[in-house]
């Protein structure tokens, strides 16, 4: 058993739990925050994405004990029914999803990937390394291609993001 | 009280047109919307269950035998390993869609690789999966195994209800202007939900809670029940949020049956998720397809002969085949008709439902054919589909009910700008990128089922609506809310619909398109019924009752509905019932598609650029969910067209590309800002709220559109799908 010190949505926890256990399995079998969602397992479909020490990461592909000492932002630490993010928000209202199951991961890449643009990372789509000055639908699309949507709500997951990241059409 | 209707003759009422509430047919937002952002829906996995363990399925490592040893032994007892289920009633095959019985038992004998063998049992998922993994099975295998569907030694069978024979295509063959006679392949599919298989089951005596990922509780309940071999009446089952469908979880699969002998075993509830590879193995596939379609038409375009002789395959003794020419029965018009499915028996993994079975791959390849037709006879695309629109069904001879395909044709032409789209293949260039233009017709048929759902409106005039109905993503919460609070004049905001649970009156679940419709169609029924008691009581007709914003009545006059109550509940329940109108008339949703791609003319690589949909549904309930459910087809149709493939190696059956890195399901950036047009209809012979199904209809033929566009942008004809840079590469224009 390993101990490790994580620190969810501002709140700390000290996880006691096999060396084996990934940071998805952490947060949804031993701290209950079952919003980060497991679609694939390898690191694949990205329905696992969590915000950690500010990065996208699948939740996944990571073991729970290499965080300790970690701050590490879930969907639930973004907001609730009545106190939405923009993006939660905007993705109800663009529908930016259908079963569900792939958008919290959909809406913590997101919430990663503005900052990242915004920080001048440049994308494979960009015209320039210095990045975009803007996000374009293409921007957009290609920067959430790690996060997969079989109901494939993706027109609408770019006009929930292009709407929060003020994006041109 | 029960309000039932069975649809024997068209209602022509068109009801809900009556009510001013203002709800139904609206971009609504799901109301469960919310929950979903904030990651508070309870999906499958996500129930909190007290002293929980975990199950992983050890699976088969042949193609065929049988299983003469599970070494449990040594593993129970270490490693927090609890039990090692080898129970003869665990599930071999899965549960077709309304199987309402249990599937294939006995997991000693196996029939394709990757079968579920065993479940381990422990303390935590990480002991499960490494005791699975660990292990040992020992197996006698039969060498007798087939895999390829189309080997001289596989053996077929002919369904005998698909085998259609109708005049004399080969003399229409010969004595046609124009001819197709082509060969086609489609791969198999996989449903890939993004949420895997998972079940909970935990066991208080003799009475069994399953908390699930399933589209129709209504049969799973059966289904779970004959396979445990305990009664119905002693299973609950929880569905109320699943991670999409698709077709995979129409029956119950492996996870519900080992969970529940599991949990019995140990004394304890036992939860078992699928893993993505065992999702792929052990659930569902979309057989692959061989079809052989025969066009002959006149000098006018106008069709004497069809034919659509297609291969499948399926496990033997699967009843399930792939129904591709279930479209090509009615869609055109054309004399002498041979159309026929031939069913290979392979050990593959068992063949089922994916999205819009039949249609998704017999319309993407006949809309193909027409395409090769339209270019021998120099017709138009367009046009040569609307001079093949019959009048009455070319086959049984009954007329179609509502059916909006030329003007789904005429307004997809209009909006798309189809007459100054590229006519002459290979001819339109921009740099390194060859430009082409493609349309196809969609279609689907439109099924009724069984369907109950109670609607209870409550003292403080809200409405509370129960079914045993699933939202796989579909919209069900939102348009049963719409329904709901249009008939009893509510804001959505009054009216709270719960779903998924066999506690509820039943239906027919998710599946063929036909749940909005069918259970729709009980809620508005249910609610009429209410209406009538609140006229009564107000001492007129229902019909000359206004309810609007909670009140009763018009102008100054209105009341509020808790008064009207005083404290009384009213419940009924709405019971739906298919009937004549579905055997007396043709009915079917219909549609179009057109794309625009780009093929790079060195690489191959195929972008859609651009795609439109036009389609007629009936009334549409939700116009922003209806939206998202074609939005999904057709980016299903962009798989199909361009990467989506299941690989199977013939030397043992087995999946080569079992996850989500090597089946290419569209990714976002794959997708262009599509767009969707939702035709204005109403079917009174349908159904009562005139509505259709619509969750398939945007997959049926949209992969068409996107290879005719790459027809007409290279010049090449992909006909074995998926239409990958390696098909194209050594036929491209020169630079």
């Amino acid at each position: 058993m390993e101990t490790t010190e994580l620190t969810v949505n501002g709140k700390r926890h000290e996880l006691e739990a096999d060396s084996r256990v990934t940071l998805l399995d952490a947060l949804r079998n031993h701290l209950g925050l079952t919003g980060t969602k497991k679609g694939c397992d390898h690191g694949q479909c990205g329905a696992c994405t969590v915000i950690v020490e500010g990065r996208r990461i699948n939740s996944c592909l990571t073991l729970a004990c290499m965080h300790d000492g970690d701050e590490i932002t879930t969907i639930e630490g973004l907001g609730e029914p009545g106190n939405l993010s923009d993006l939660q928000a905007a993705f109800v209202a663009h529908d930016g999803f259908q079963c569900g199951y792939c958008t919290p991961g959909q809406i913590c890449s997101a919430t990663a990937m503005i900052e990242e643009a915004k920080a001048g990372w440049p994308s494979f789509v960009s015209d320039d390394l210095a990045g975009p000055d803007a996000l374009s639908d293409e921007e957009i699309s290609e920067r959430m291609s790690g996060n997969l949507c079989r109901c494939a709500a993706y027109p609408n997951i770019v006009n929930a993001i292009r709407q929060v990241a003020g994006g041109k059409s | 009280m029960t309000a039932h209707q069975k649809m024997d003759k068209a209602d022509e009422r068109n009801r809900l047109d009556d009510m001013v509430q203002g709800l139904v047919g609206t971009p609504m937002d799901r109301p469960e919307g919310p929950l979903k952002v904030s990651g508070q829906a309870t999906y499958a996995h996500e129930w909190d269950v007290p002293d929980m363990l975990y199950g992983v399925l050890a699976r088969a490592t042949i193609s065929k035998g049988r299983v003469t040893d599970v070494a449990s032994s040594g593993l129970i007892g270490k490693n927090g390993v609890r039990a090692v289920i080898t129970d003869d009633r665990l599930l071999r095959r899965p549960a077709q869609g309304g199987a309402d019985e249990a599937p294939a038992q006995g997991a000693k004998q196996v029939d394709y690789f990757g079968q579920p063998i065993a479940l381990v049992v422990a303390e935590t998922f990480e002991q499960a999966r490494h005791g699975a993994n660990r292990l040992e099975i020992s197996y006698e295998a039969e060498g007798n195994a087939a895999f390829d569907p189309e080997a001289e030694d596989t053996d077929t069978d002919l369904p005998e209800d698909d085998q259609l024979d109708q005049g004399d295509l080969d003399q229409a063959m010969r004595d046609a202007a124009f001819t197709v006679d082509q060969v086609y392949r489609t791969p198999g599919h996989n449903s890939a939900a993004m949420e895997p298989h998972c079940a909970i089951a935990s066991w208080d005596g003799d009475k069994l809670t399953l908390r699930g990922s399933y589209q129709m509780l209504n049969f799973n309940i059966n289904e779970l029940a004959d396979a445990l071999h305990i009664v119905p009446d002693n299973i609950h089952m929880l569905s109320p949020y699943v991670g999409g469908g698709f077709g995979s979880k129409l029956g119950i699969s492996p996870e519900a049956v080992s969970a529940a002998l599991a949990a019995k075993e140990v004394g304890q509830p036992v939860c078992v998720a699928l893993s993505r590879p065992q999702v792929f193995e052990t659930t569902m596939r979309r057989s692959e397809t061989r079809q052989h379609v025969r066009l002959a038409c006149g000098e006018d375009g106008v069709l004497t002969g069809i034919g659509h002789e297609c291969l499948v395959s399926n496990l033997p003794g699967e009843g399930f085949y792939e129904p591709v020419t279930q479209a090509t029965h009615f869609l055109y018009g054309g004399k002498h008709r041979k159309l026929g499915i031939e069913v290979a028996r392979v050990n593959r993994t068992c063949g089922g439902s994916v999205r819009a079975p039949g249609e998704a791959v017999g319309m993407q390849v006949l809309e193909n054919a027409l395409d090769e037709l339209a270019e021998a006879s120099g017709i138009d695309p367009v046009e040569l589909r609307k001079r093949n629109v019959p009048d009455r069904h070319p086959e049984q001879d009954i007329p179609y009910s509502s059916r909006r395909f030329v003007e789904a044709l005429d307004e997809g032409a209009r909006r798309f700008q189809w007459d100054e789209c590229n006519k002459k293949p290979g001819s339109l260039r921009e740099g390194d990128w060859l430009i082409g233009h493609g349309m196809a017709g969609a279609s689907r048929v439109n099924i009724l089922s069984e369907a109950k759902a109670r609607v209870t409106l409550q003292a403080d005039g809200s409405a509370l609506v129960e079914t045993d109905m699933t939202d796989i993503g579909t919209g069900t919460y939102a348009i049963l809310t719409q329904i709901a609070g249009e008939m009893l004049g509510l804001p959505a905001a009054k009216v709270e619909t719960r779903l998924g649970d066999t506690d509820f009156p039943r239906g027919p679940g998710s599946g063929g398109s036909w749940g909005a419709a069918s259970t729709g169609s009980a809620v508005f029924l249910a609610c009429e019924e209410i209406r009538g008691t609140i006229a009564e009581a107000m001492g007129i007709e229902e019909d000359e009752l206004t309810l609007a914003d909670g009140k009763a009545g018009k102008g100054e006059a209105a009341r509020p509905l808790a008064d009207i109550l005083a404290g009384k509940p009213l419940s009924a329940i709405g019971h739906i019932e298919p009937g004549q109108t579905l055997e007396e008339m043709q009915q079917a949703t219909y549609g179009s598609y057109f794309a625009e791609v780009a093929v790079n003319a060195v690489t191959g690589e195929t972008r859609v650029r651009r795609m439109l949909g036009v389609f007629g549904a009936g009334r549409i309930l939700n116009e922003k969910t209806a939206t998202s459910q074609c939005y999904g087809g057709m980016i299903w149709g962009i798989g199909s067209a361009l990467t989506e493939e299941l690989v199977f190696d013939n030397r043992d059956g087995h999946i080569v590309n079992h996850d989500l890195a090597e089946y290419h399901i569209p990714v976002n950036l794959d997708v262009p800002q599509i767009e969707v047009v939702l035709l204005e209809e109403r079917d009174e012979y349908a159904s009562p709220i005139q509505a259709k199904g619509i969750g398939e209809l945007g997959i049926c033929g949209a992969a068409a559109a996107v290879t005719n566009a790459i027809y007409n942008a290279t010049g090449i004809r992909v006909r074995d799908y998926p239409a990958t840079l390696d098909k194209l590469l050594a036929d491209l224009p020169e630079a």
